[in-house]
This record gives C-alpha cells, sequence and structure tokens, in this order.
C-alpha cells in the first residue's frame, strides 16, 4: 500500500494490539526502537493470567525505551512503552492517565483490543496510531474502526507474514487500513514517526 | 457511546435528584457503563433516558446497580491470599479481637474467602467482618452466600494455590447449579449500605480490604477515600488494595510502610 504512504507527525499515542502469535513479532520490533521516542507505546496483548509478570520483565530487559508497569491512573506521557496488566480492561482518560477496568471479560478476554482501542481513539483522535498484529479471533477490528473514524492511522499485519492470520485479515475484511506491513515494516513505520 | 456532555447531565441530575455523587468517578469506564444500560434498556434518546432516571427512582436504583462494576471471585490473586494466611492474620490473631472492613464488597466472594480463612487458623470466633457496597443488590447475594456452582472450580483452584489445604466442597452444599457456603462461616458478617463517597468512618478495625473499587475513582476521591480509611484505621493495622492500585498519590508516605511487594500497606504512626 505504497500509494498512501504519508509523513505521520504529531502522533502522541502507537497503540499496539495482538493476539495468538502476536509476542514474537513485538520482540523483533520493540528491542530495535531507539531513544527517545516523541511518542507513547501501548501494548494490548491477550494473555494468560499465570503469565502475569513475564511480558513487562522479557521486553524491560530487550528494549531501549522504558517500560512502565502500568498501575491504575498512570501518567501516560511520551517515551515510554506501555503494557496493559492482565485481567484488566485498560481505558484512557482525558487527564492523559490510564486507567483499569474490571468489567466482564469480553470473548473470552480481558484486557481486550477494542475496548483500549475504542477509548484511545477517543481521547488521542488523529494524534494516535493503531497496530494490529497476529491473532486468531476478531478482536481489534471495532477498535480500528473507531481509530479510523477519530481519524486516526490503521495500520495491520500483513497476513502473510502473521503466525496467526485470522485477526489481521477479519480487520482487513471489515476497515480499510491505511497500512498493511510485515514486521520489518512495521518497525520502519514506527521509526518515521514525528520525524524532527 | 453517549456523549460527554450528556453523561455529565446524568452526574449532575443523580446527585440533584437521589444525592448519589459520581462526579468524581473515572470518567472512561463509567461512560462504559453507562453507555451500556442506555442500550441495554432499549432507550433511543438520551433525554427519554434522563427523564425516567429523574422521575423513577426504583429506575435510578437499577441504573446504579448497573453501572457499578461488580465482578470478583473467591481468592482473586491467590499469592495476596497467601500474605494473608500465613503473614498478616497470624499478626492479628495475637489480639484478642479483629475487626476486619471489606469496603466494596460486591457480592461477597472476598468476605467468605476472608471467613475461610480465618476459621482454618482458629480465628473466626474472635472476629468481625464488616462488609459494605454502594449496591443493595450485591448485598443481598452476599448475605445468602450464595454463588455460581460453574465458578467453584476455579474458586477450589485459587484456594489450593492461595495455601489452603482442607477439601474445598467441606465448605458449601451444591444444589440446582448453585453452592450455598456454610453460615458457620456468615455468622460473623455484617452487611450493610455504605456509600465511600458520602458516608463516613464508622469503627476502628485492624484490617481494611478495598479491592478493585479504587480504579473506579479520579485522583482526588481516591484520596479522599484512602484518608477515610486512614481514619478507620487502628496503629499497626492494615490496609489491602488491589493488585494494580497504590496508596501512593493519596497519603503521606512516613505514615504507611508496605508489606514486601504485595499491596498491603501497614500504620505505623496515628
Ligand atoms: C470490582 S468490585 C470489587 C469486588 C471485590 N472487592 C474484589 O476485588 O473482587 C467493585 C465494587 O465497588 C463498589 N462500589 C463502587 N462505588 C462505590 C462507592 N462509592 N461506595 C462503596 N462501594 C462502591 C461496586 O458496587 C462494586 O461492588
Amino acid at each position: 500500500m505504497e500509494e498512501n504512504k504519508r509523513i505521520i507527525k504529531d502522533c502522541k499515542v502507537v497503540i499496539i494490539g495482538g493476539s495468538a502469535g502476536s509476542l514474537q513479532v513485538l520482540l523483533q520490533i520493540l528491542p530495535f526502537i531507539e531513544n527517545p521516542i516523541s511518542f507513547a507505546i501501548v501494548i494490548v496483548v491477550h494473555r494468560k493470567q499465570s503469565d502475569e509478570q513475564t511480558l513487562e520483565a522479557l521486553l524491560a530487559l530487550k528494549s531501549q525505551v522504558k517500560v512502565i508497569d502500568v498501575e491504575d491512573k498512570v501518567a501516560l506521557k511520551p517515551g515510554f512503552i506501555y503494557i496493559a496488566p492482565s485481567n484488566y480492561h485498560l481505558l484512557f482518560e482525558k487527564e492523559k492517565t490510564l486507567s483499569l477496568d474490571t468489567s466482564e471479560k469480553i470473548n473470552y478476554s480481558r484486557p481486550t483490543i477494542d475496548v483500549s482501542f475504542e477509548s484511545a481513539a477517543e481521547i488521542y483522535g488523529s494524534a494516535l496510531v493503531g497496530i494490529l498484529l497476529s491473532g486468531s479471533n476478531s478482536d481489534g477490528t471495532i477498535g480500528m474502526k473507531a481509530i479510523q473514524n477519530a481519524g486516526g492511522i490503521t495500520v495491520v499485519q500483513n497476513p502473510v507474514s502473521a503466525e496467526m492470520s485470522f485477526m489481521p485479515n477479519n480487520a482487513i475484511l471489515h476497515t480499510q487500513p491505511d497500512y498493511v506491513l510485515n514486521t520489518e515494516e512495521i518497525l520502519a513505520f514506527i521509526k518515521e514517526i514525528n520525524p524532527d | 457511546m453517549i456523549e460527554d456532555i450528556e453523561l455529565e447531565a446524568l452526574i449532575n441530575d443523580v446527585y440533584e435528584y437521589y444525592g448519589f455523587d459520581f462526579g468524581s468517578y473515572s470518567r472512561a469506564s463509567l461512560k462504559r457503563r453507562v453507555s451500556r444500560v442506555f442500550y441495554l434498556d432499549g432507550f433511543k434518546h438520551f433525554h427519554e433516558f434522563l427523564s425516567k432516571v429523574r422521575t423513577d427512582p426504583e429506575y435510578c436504583k437499577r441504573m446504579i446497580d448497573e453501572i457499578t462494576v461488580n465482578v470478583t471471585e473467591m481468592f482473586r490473586d491467590p499469592s495476596f491470599y497467601m500474605t494473608l494466611r500465613k503473614d498478616i492474620l497470624p499478626l492479628l490473631g495475637t489480639k484478642p479481637f479483629i475487626r476486619i472492613w471489606h469496603a466494596g464488597c460486591s457480592t461477597g466472594e472476598e468476605v467468605y474467602s476472608m471467613a475461610i480463612m480465618l476459621k482454618e487458623l482458629g480465628l473466626l470466633h474472635k472476629s468481625i467482618l464488616y462488609a459494605t457496597d454502594i449496591n443493595a443488590a450485591v448485598l443481598e447475594t452476599a448475605k445468602s452466600g450464595i454463588f455460581p456452582l460453574r465458578m467453584i472450580k476455579d474458586y477450589a483452584d485459587n484456594y489450593r494455590d492461595s495455601g489452603g489445604q482442607e477439601d474445598f466442597s467441606d465448605y458449601y452444599i451444591a444444589n440446582y447449579g448453585y453452592a450455598k457456603f456454610s453460615e458457620d462461616l456468615s455468622e460473623k458478617m455484617v452487611f450493610s449500605q455504605h456509600n465511600l463517597v458520602s458516608d463516613t468512618s464508622f469503627n476502628e478495625f485492624d484490617l481494611i480490604l478495598c479491592r478493585n473499587v479504587l480504579i473506579y475513582f479520579d485522583n482526588n476521591l481516591q484520596k479522599r477515600v484512602v484518608n477515610l480509611f486512614d481514619d478507620s484505621l487502628a496503629v499497626l493495622g492494615f490496609l489491602a488494595l488491589g493488585t494494580k492500585e497504590t496508596i501512593k498519590y493519596s497519603i503521606s508516605p512516613t505514615k504507611y510502610k508496605q508489606f514486601e511487594r504485595e499491596k498491603i500497606w501497614r500504620k505505623i504512626k496515628e
């Protein structure tokens, strides 16, 4: 989708959602992002309650950009990576903080990508980039639509390069993402956000 | 989704007409919850919903019951309960009498979990468990001690992971898809409606649990509520919050000491 390639500026938040097969992708992207970044990165992935802190620990170890352990009402600031804790929905507040919610699981998941994407779109509008990775369910599609409607940019992992293609395929089918990219391209894309 | 100004209009009316103040609730969650009831109850226009809330106290009550998030579990976060069982309760056990407050107890699973541990430690007879919530409907369930049977397997796993060694099924009787917990456990429980936003301290406690309630409040209200707990806590008493909550923004750090890495703080001075 080269034709609609454009410079992305004034981005405040990049939100990345994924499910099965997305961890490897994150590990091929996040460690290669160099400090400082002029936006915040928020990660919302489905995972088991039992691997509570392992994702945070792994990414904190590997990435240069500092990973924040998300607690309720933590300030969302450019320059950091925030990871949605397991067993809570992650929401965005007007005051530029993150808040947590234990309401019912949606399609057996908490957090859900749709809930966080919708909430981020409401607060950040056109200053938001949403990226949807590998997964084997339909979570994320509604969220991607919300981001588009609010004027944000959407990126879907190329289903061919995804370990589980259902989730990216579903989003491509029901929304018209601005970009469909494979893993290296997603990394390059993120590096080009907000050029000085 | 409803609009921001609609939400603010509702908050104003519920306060003006009924005295319930949701003005300091976190907006992101509240908006989702109000939208949910609005669509669930088949409203098309917000003004219809608003006038229903204003004119029908029963409906307003239902709305409040629906917008509060009541999801709970027995022995939620087993490592937290393990710390209570191994460290905190034995410390409190040296006292002649143990007073515990579950603030925002929802349907009571947390309170029954506590009673089971106290019983196993031989402390239940000298304990009293106050359990409060803003939502009157959940308190009725809590009083009955009847929980869905389909959850019991998870609860039994949590119980075991938190250090429980008895046969979990001894604590309830299964019947028609429900598990009714033994009255030996509920004997020492007192349930009552209490609003953390507007009601005051009503006793002095040795342990206060308020888990996954503060996440629904903004920073100011969190601060007020933590100070209400401070007023209600004896020196050397403990305050326990949810795994992603903190008192860090709310109270002087010199007054409280965190217990290891758990979300449990001990009040070290008046
Ligand atoms: C998610 S539940 C937490 C239940 C339990 N403590 C746990 O962690 O599993 C939150 C509870 O807080 C209650 N709540 C919300 N606002 C309140 C208020 N202003 N005063 C007292 N309880 C409140 C809700 O009704 C709900 O039952």
